[in-house]
This record gives C-alpha cells, sequence and structure tokens, in this order.
C-alpha cells in the first residue's frame, strides 16, 4: 500500500465519520463543528488531486463562510427544544434507513456498471489559480457572469426576508 | 495514485448519508447542514473525473457549485430566521402552510 493510497483512506474515513457526526448528533451546534471536519477533510481530497486553487475556495467559503453563517443561525434561534418532542412521523422516519440504503446500492449498481469502461487519459492537469482563470474566463464566461447576477439577486433576497416589517 | 473509482465510491457514501440527514432529521438547520454533505459529494465526484479525464472542466465545475451553495445556504438560514419569527419552534414537520 503507498503513501497516497494510506492518506486516502485515512481522509475517506475521517469524511464519512464527520458525516455520521453531523446526521447523528442531537445538538445542532455539534452539527455544525462536525461539518466543519468535513469540509476541511473535502479540501484536503481536493488537495490531494492537485485541485489547489479549489481547495483553498473551500476552506474559505465553506469552512470559513458557511460554517460561520450556520453557527450564528444556530445562535440566534436558540434551539435544543425542538427534536424531543414525540415523533409523530416514526415510521416514516424508520423507513428512511432502507430507503437510503436502496439508494446507495443503486448508485453501487450505475457506477460499476458505466463510468470506469477502459482507462481514461493519464494526463492529470493541477487545478492553480492560472489553469482554471483561463477556463472559467473562456469557456465558461456567461455561466460566471450569470453566477454573479445569482449572487447579486441571493443578496437582495436575504435583506428583503430579514428586514423587519415596519408596520 | 489512487484510483478514480475509489473517491467516487466515497462519493456516493457521502451522498447518501447526506441524503439519509434530510429524511430523517426534524431540525431545518440540521436538513441545510445535510444538503451541504450532498453537494459537496457531487463535487467530489466532479474533481475526481475531471483528474481521470486530465481536464479542467470538472474543477471549473466544482466553482459554479460552491456559489450556488452559498447562495442556497444564505436564503435558506434567511427563510428559516423568518419563519422563525413567525413560529417560534422550529420543526420542519409543523410547516405544512403554504401561507403563513
Amino acid at each position: 500500500m503507498t503513501a497516497g493510497l494510506v492518506t486516502f483512506w485515512i481522509l475517506a474515513a475521517l469524511a464519512v465519520a464527520s458525516a455520521i457526526g453531523v446526521v447523528l448528533k442531537r445538538n445542532p451546534i455539534h452539527s455544525a463543528l462536525f461539518l466543519v471536519v468535513h469540509l476541511a477533510t473535502l479540501a484536503a481530497f481536493f488537495l490531494k488531486m492537485r485541485a489547489e486553487f479549489l481547495a483553498t475556495a473551500q476552506v474559505i467559503v465553506y469552512a470559513g463562510a458557511i460554517a460561520i453563517l450556520f453557527v450564528f443561525a444556530i445562535m440566534v434561534l436558540i434551539p435544543g427544544r425542538e427534536e424531543t418532542g414525540t415523533d409523530a412521523l416514526r415510521s416514516q422516519r424508520l423507513l428512511a434507513v432502507p430507503v437510503a440504503g436502496l439508494l446507495l446500492v443503486l448508485l453501487a449498481v450505475m457506477l460499476r456498471s458505466t463510468l470506469f469502461a477502459g482507462a481514461g487519459p493519464k494526463t492529470s492537469v493541477a487545478g492553480g489559480v492560472a489553469t482554471i482563470g483561463r477556463a472559467l474566463f473562456t469557456d465558461y464566461l456567461y455561466p460566471f457572469e450569470v453566477t454573479s447576477v445569482l449572487l447579486l439577486v441571493a443578496l437582495v433576497g436575504v435583506i428583503a426576508l430579514a428586514k423587519r416589517r415596519v408596520a | 495514485m489512487v484510483p478514480t473509482a475509489y473517491y467516487v465510491g466515497v462519493s456516493a457514501v457521502l451522498f447518501v448519508i447526506g441524503a439519509l440527514g434530510v429524511l430523517v432529521r426534524r431540525n431545518p438547520l440540521v436538513i441545510f447542514m445535510s444538503i451541504e454533505i450532498m453537494l459537496n459529494a457531487a463535487n467530489l465526484a466532479f474533481v475526481a473525473f475531471g483528474e481521470r479525464h486530465g481536464s479542467i472542466n470538472g474543477q471549473a465545475l466544482v466553482f459554479f457549485v460552491l456559489c450556488v451553495a452559498a447562495a442556497e445556504v444564505a436564503v435558506g438560514l434567511a427563510i428559516i430566521v423568518a419563519i422563525f419569527r413567525l413560529r417560534r419552534r422550529l420543526s420542519v414537520d409543523e410547516l405544512s402552510l403554504m401561507r403563513g
């Protein structure tokens, strides 16, 4: 087993364990902290696949901004009682586990049957700022511009939603 | 070098964990976190396939997913806060009305 595989399995175990932690922890703050671990592990995965820019963006956007937003929302809402009462839909929730298992089986069958037939080219590209920037401003110029509109719409929408109504 | 199939396998497992979280949890905040896990699983698959084909396109797509996720979280959390102001409770099962 090479060093690359060892780090891969350590990262994979960390990613899966922290994802399970997010789902299972009752306290949302604990879930948010597990989410930070999960996102950082994903950044390490990106780094391992030579996607340096994405790894940095992942840490800044996800582990930075989004995680802080989550923790902030939890602090504002002060939950803690919402998942303690009697569960009216308990049978449906138990049904969710076999459904998720079925989804996993379907994904495994689909991935095995189609995607790995034949070897792809083995010329790995480094995802530095120069490479990804060139792709974004040539092939993906229009999607990139639309993204800026999307962010503007989100900004305006959030302000409109969060504003207290003046009676 | 790690085979692409391993990365995609981990991505599939993470996606299923996220889907399970959306199905079983009642707190909308945790449901949002589970959605983030699913988006990240898709990102991992994108980057893995991009690496396999020696192409930058996978990473460019992940960049757009990142932007959409940021917008989605901002709007979603604002909606949750607005609902909480109205209802004083926080459970997705109680939100069965189209107009509050």
